[in-house]
């Protein structure tokens, strides 16, 4: 049987309504505020791509979600719903930490393996117990990853208020990490090699996550583990009966997701904070689900989706500066619409498209 | 700890279940006719927000309870029109309402009221205010029985003792009328239900604005009973324990009363205490109590204590065989 919709229109035209339709009623919302929605995206765009200030910080924001948005992608390949990434992410930060106050490291490129190890290791760990429990015990997975985001939260709390705490601060953070532990930024690699570049925050993960989103593509497509989640992912019984182990495909699905979010870590913390702070993460790891639901759990659109939502990060920050009454919250509500037309009401644009597509080939046969 | 204590930290942890009941019924009406619904938190933000706005506007409790219940009855709709007609995924759904729910509330109330997306202080008319039962002062003076009926029974928001008339409702709903029996049965096995004929969509429809309606109630207790106007993300994971306590509870309506007094007596005692000395242990952080009723979830859902198993057609859309 061939299938409903031609490749094209599944990959492209329809995640491309499904953002036209979120961006339509994100329009309408501005308008209800009583602003111009074309100078809303005017000031948006150029806020975010206007100047190479503006580039740097929405590249920054997007490394970020890159990392999450895999995450969710992986784990959604095995069919697991992983909405665990704000905890797994909260927890790598921690691991990176521990690795970078550990030793007075000579050099990043020294401390970097380690840390992407810690950050890894820690973000692997808190996804492990929801994995094992899905596996083992049966319990729903949403609802574990959920308990372990706030458990994750309280615990770093704890951590940062009664451990890790500089002695005699009053704030909940941990001192500096020494300078070799330090990522070089975007803008001194380009200065070194004579491009000019405004300074911001967007550092050496960059490259990373780029490097995170292949590496995805590989195991997914190109490994034999890969093949496995994804045949788990299309049908649990024909896996089994393939002699696929679902504990093993459950639990080594979820300690490379949570691995993931948590290297999160690398571009935040290690890459422009150099210290852990309170809830460095910021929603991060639930941006994680939108930009995978954007992205149909590809690397290639994980990456486009994470743009986007670097550009909405960024430019909307400018957009509150600039226009008062669209508070920073506008981008909630348009993360918010995002997920709701490509990800819950995604039948809303499919099914006319099919039939549409259905009419067309009668006619043309 | 004397008698008094004992009474202080009972009431506080009555009123700090109260919403955690609401919202945790509305899960149950949801979940038990097979949708799942993890949107209860922003469905209670968005209520709060609307009665905290309201009641500011009309002076009226009345009217911003109303204005509550319509808020989180829209957003069930959304939820109902995702998964129930669309049949899309209804936990995807149910982040997007809580995300939307989220910077709604902020957008809006920044926009109408200009106040860093709080609004206005009520007044105590445009709140729901303690009433005192007959007879709460007469009686106070016996002893044992006199303070535990002036400080603990008596002396809530009508709320409060809404959300309580709830529970042996819901139990009667479900399992002793017809409504009720479906109303499981469509979580259960909603192919039998369509045989029988009886309409799935009409059923969880039903279910998911039950739960609308619920949580709205729940928002509306935050935001004009037991605080004096709305401020951002007042619900603060609220949604989240309710969610929790459902689990907890098994997907009943007694043991979820229960849940949701255990869970608020955690935080009443995490109010209180900062931090308790244990004997022997040391001291158990505050954010240990906090955390605890998320732990005591997953230790249940692992079914080391008991086994807390779902619904069976919850989270599966329905689609009709033609």
């Amino acid at each position: 049987m061939r299938p409903a919709l031609p490749r094209w229109a599944d990959i492209a035209l329809i995640p491309a309504l499904n953002l036209a339709l979120a961006f339509l009623v994100a329009g309408l919302v501005v308008l209800f505020i009583g602003e111009n929605p074309v100078e809303a995206m005017r000031l948006l765009l150029h806020g975010s791509l206007g100047s190479s200030y503006a580039v740097g910080f929405t590249l920054y924001y997007a490394t970020t979600f890159v990392f999450t948005g895999l995450s969710v992608a992986i784990a959604y390949h095995a069919g697991l719903f992983n909405i665990g990434g704000e905890g797994q992410a909260a927890l790598g930060g921690v691991g990176a930490t521990l690795v970078c106050l550990a030793l007075p490291w000579p050099h990043w490129a020294i401390a970097l393996p380690f840390a992407i190890l810690g950050a890894g290791a820690f973000g692997a760990a808190w996804a492990f117990v929801p994995g094992y429990l899905q596996a083992k015990r049966g319990s729903h997975i949403v609802i574990t990853t959920i308990m372990f985001n706030f458990i994750g939260a309280a615990l770093v709390v704890y951590l940062l208020v009664d451990v890790m705490k500089v002695p005699g601060s009053m704030a909940p953070e941990t001192r500096n990490f020494p300078e070799g532990t330090q990522l070089p930024f975007i803008h001194e690699m380009l200065g070194a090699i004579g491009i000019r570049m405004a300074k911001t925050p967007m550092n050496l993960s960059s490259l990373l996550a780029l490097l995170a989103a292949f590496l995805t593509w590989a195991l997914i497509w190109r490994t034999r583990l890969g093949y496995e989640m994804r045949a788990f992912g299309h049908s649990e019984p024909a896996a089994v009966y393939a002699g696929i182990d679902p504990v093993r495909i459950t639990v080594v699905t979820m300690l490379i997701s949570g691995a993931l979010a948590g290297m999160m870590a690398l571009n935040v913390v290690m890459g422009f904070q150099h210290r852990l702070v309170l809830d460095y993460v910021g929603g991060a790891g639930f941006v994680g689900i939108a930009v995978a639901l954007m992205g149909r759990s590809h690397p290639v659109g994980v990456v486009l989706a994470s743009i986007l939502f670097g550009i909405l990060y960024q430019g909307g920050a400018e957009l509150a500066f600039d226009m008062p009454a669209v508070s920073r919250e506008m981008i909630l509500v348009i993360q918010a619409l995002v997920i709701l037309f490509t990800g819950a009401l995604e039948n809303l644009v499919r099914m006319p498209v099919e039939r549409a597509f259905l009419r067309l080939r009668r006619r043309t046969a | 700890m004397d008698f008094d204590t004992i009474l202080q930290l009972a009431g506080s942890s009555l009123r700090l279940a109260t919403p955690l009941l609401l919202a945790c019924l509305a899960g149950l009406y949801s979940e038990r006719a097979g949708i799942f619904d993890i949107g209860l938190e922003g469905k209670m933000l968005a209520a709060a927000f609307a009665a905290g706005a309201f009641a500011a506007v009309s002076g009226s409790a009345w009217i911003g309870l109303l204005a509550a219940i319509g808020a989180s009855c829209l957003l069930s709709g959304l939820h109902g029109l995702a998964s129930i007609t669309l049949r899309g995924n209804q936990l995807i759904s149910g982040v997007a309402i809580n995300f939307l729910a989220s910077g709604m509330t902020a957008l809006i109330g920044q926009n109408w009221f200009g106040m860093g997306g709080q609004t206005p202080q009520l007044p105590g008319g445009a709140r729901f205010m303690p009433i005192a039962l007959p007879f709460a002062e007469a009686l106070g003076g016996v002893p044992v029985v006199g303070p535990i009926y002036r400080d603990l029974i008596s002396g809530h928001n009508v709320l409060v003792y809404v959300a309580l008339a709830a529970v042996p409702a819901t139990w009667w709903v479900l399992y002793r009328t017809r409504f009720g029996l479906r109303l499981r049965a469509v979580g259960e096995n909603p192919g039998a239900v369509d045989t029988a004929g009886v309409s799935v969509v009409r059923l969880r429809y039903a279910a998911v604005m039950i739960a609308g309606l619920l949580c709205g109630i729940a928002g509306a207790y935050l935001a004009t009973g037991q605080s004096a106007g709305f401020v951002r993300e007042m619900t603060a994971g609220k949604g989240f324990i309710a969610l929790a306590a459902l689990i907890f509870a098994k997907w009943r309506p007694w043991p979820a009363l229960g849940a949701c007094l255990l869970f608020g007596f955690l935080e009443a005692v995490a109010i209180r205490y900062q931090g308790i000395a244990v004997p022997g242990v040391g001291t158990i952080p505050v954010q240990f109590m906090q955390a605890l009723p998320y732990i005591l979830t997953v230790v249940i859902l692992a079914g080391f204590v008991g086994k807390a198993i779902p619904p069976r057609a919850g989270g599966q859309p329905y689609v009709k065989e033609r």
